[in-house]
């Protein structure tokens, strides 16, 4: 069965994140008035699974293993069909 | 005695480190293309700067998972000395070679700059030809070399000496002011669980000759040298 997996991989809290200040602090010239700002990448993935259960399994082996830096790192996996 | 440099799509130093080597430092030196295999004729393995993989996902992410890898890996275990400069740095940090790692700088920009480092332990096969709280003159050039790591671990790497280098001032001491990236204590050089693995932001290959500025970094591959020799 295939599925689409949306891997998100974001800085742990509290990490420092020099690109999303600089983004925020661009915004805030343009007259944006923001509070806060993260940024995060966003991996979707087309993988064959016989259960969401697996294909969820697999897309976290694959952050374990590649995606993500477990010193910096926290990731979040969505499963569709 | 015989050193092989890595070269992965992307390395650019590692003619510099090979040059060093073999026309400085007149050891032999092999450049090894990342897909061939490393197998045991090496003394020492350096994994040199550049942009493997165009630093794609993170630096030294991609190539960290490659077959290669896994031979130093090995030849790290079995006691063989493991160089990583730079992006080779960030290469063993993914691989697991070191504890911690190295990401975006403070101010997310590349820096290319002459720094000074403190050597904070001669007990390494890469440091023992320096003194120790010797403070050398070496460039470094990257945008990915905020050394980061969790407390606990931070306090593990003190205690057991495991940190090489630190930025400090022309004076020895160590300030923000001095810490270009950010780097966690301003920590640029850190050692392996067994001391034989070395991974440093630093280039110590830019600095071993008078004629380009500073001769500082070749001692460290003089300590290299002298402890193959030794036969540890």
């Amino acid at each position: 069965m295939k599925f689409e997996v949306q891997i998100t991989i974001a800085l742990k809290e509290g990490m420092l994140d020099p690109e999303a200040m600089a983004i925020q602090h661009a915004l805030n010239n343009l007259g944006f008035a923001t509070e806060g700002l993260t940024s995060a990448s966003v991996y979707r993935i087309t993988l064959d699974a016989p259960t969401p259960e697996d294909a969820r399994a697999t897309a976290m082996e694959m952050c374990e293993r590649l995606l993500a830096n477990p010193v910096i790192h926290d990731y979040h996996v969505e499963v569709a069909q | 005695m015989r050193f092989a440099v890595v070269q992965f799509g992307g390395s650019n130093c590692d003619r510099d480190v090979h040059h060093v080597l073999e026309s400085v430092c007149g050891v032999d030196a092999d450049l090894v293309w990342y897909k061939e295999r490393l197998g045991n004729r090496y003394d020492a393995v350096v994994i040199p700067g550049g942009f493997s993989y165009g630093d794609y996902l993170r630096a030294g992410a991609i190539a960290a998972r490659t077959p290669i890898m896994a031979d130093i890996i090995g030849h790290a275990g079995a006691g063989g000395l493991v160089l990583g400069i730079c992006n080779g740095a960030q290469i063993g940090a993914e691989s697991g070679l070191v504890e911690g790692t190295f990401t975006m700088n403070s101010t997310p920009k590349f820096i290319c700059e002459w720094v000074y480092l403190r050597v904070e332990t001669t007990d390494s096969p890469f440091t023992s030809a320096y003194r120790q709280g010797e403070v050398i003159r070496i460039p470094i050039a990257h945008k990915e070399g905020r050394f980061v790591t969790t407390p606990d671990i931070l306090v593990r790497l003190e205690q057991e000496g495991r940190i090489a280098f630190i930025f400090c001032d022309e004076q020895g001491a160590v300030t923000a002011e001095s810490n270009p990236n950010g780097s966690l204590g301003n920590i640029t050089g850190i050692l392996g669980k067994e001391n034989n693995v070395l991974m440093m932001m630093p280039h110590p290959e830019r600095a071993s000759e008078d004629i380009v500025g500073s001769a500082d970094g070749k001692r460290l591959f003089d300590s290299m040298i002298a402890y193959i020799e030794r036969g540890e």
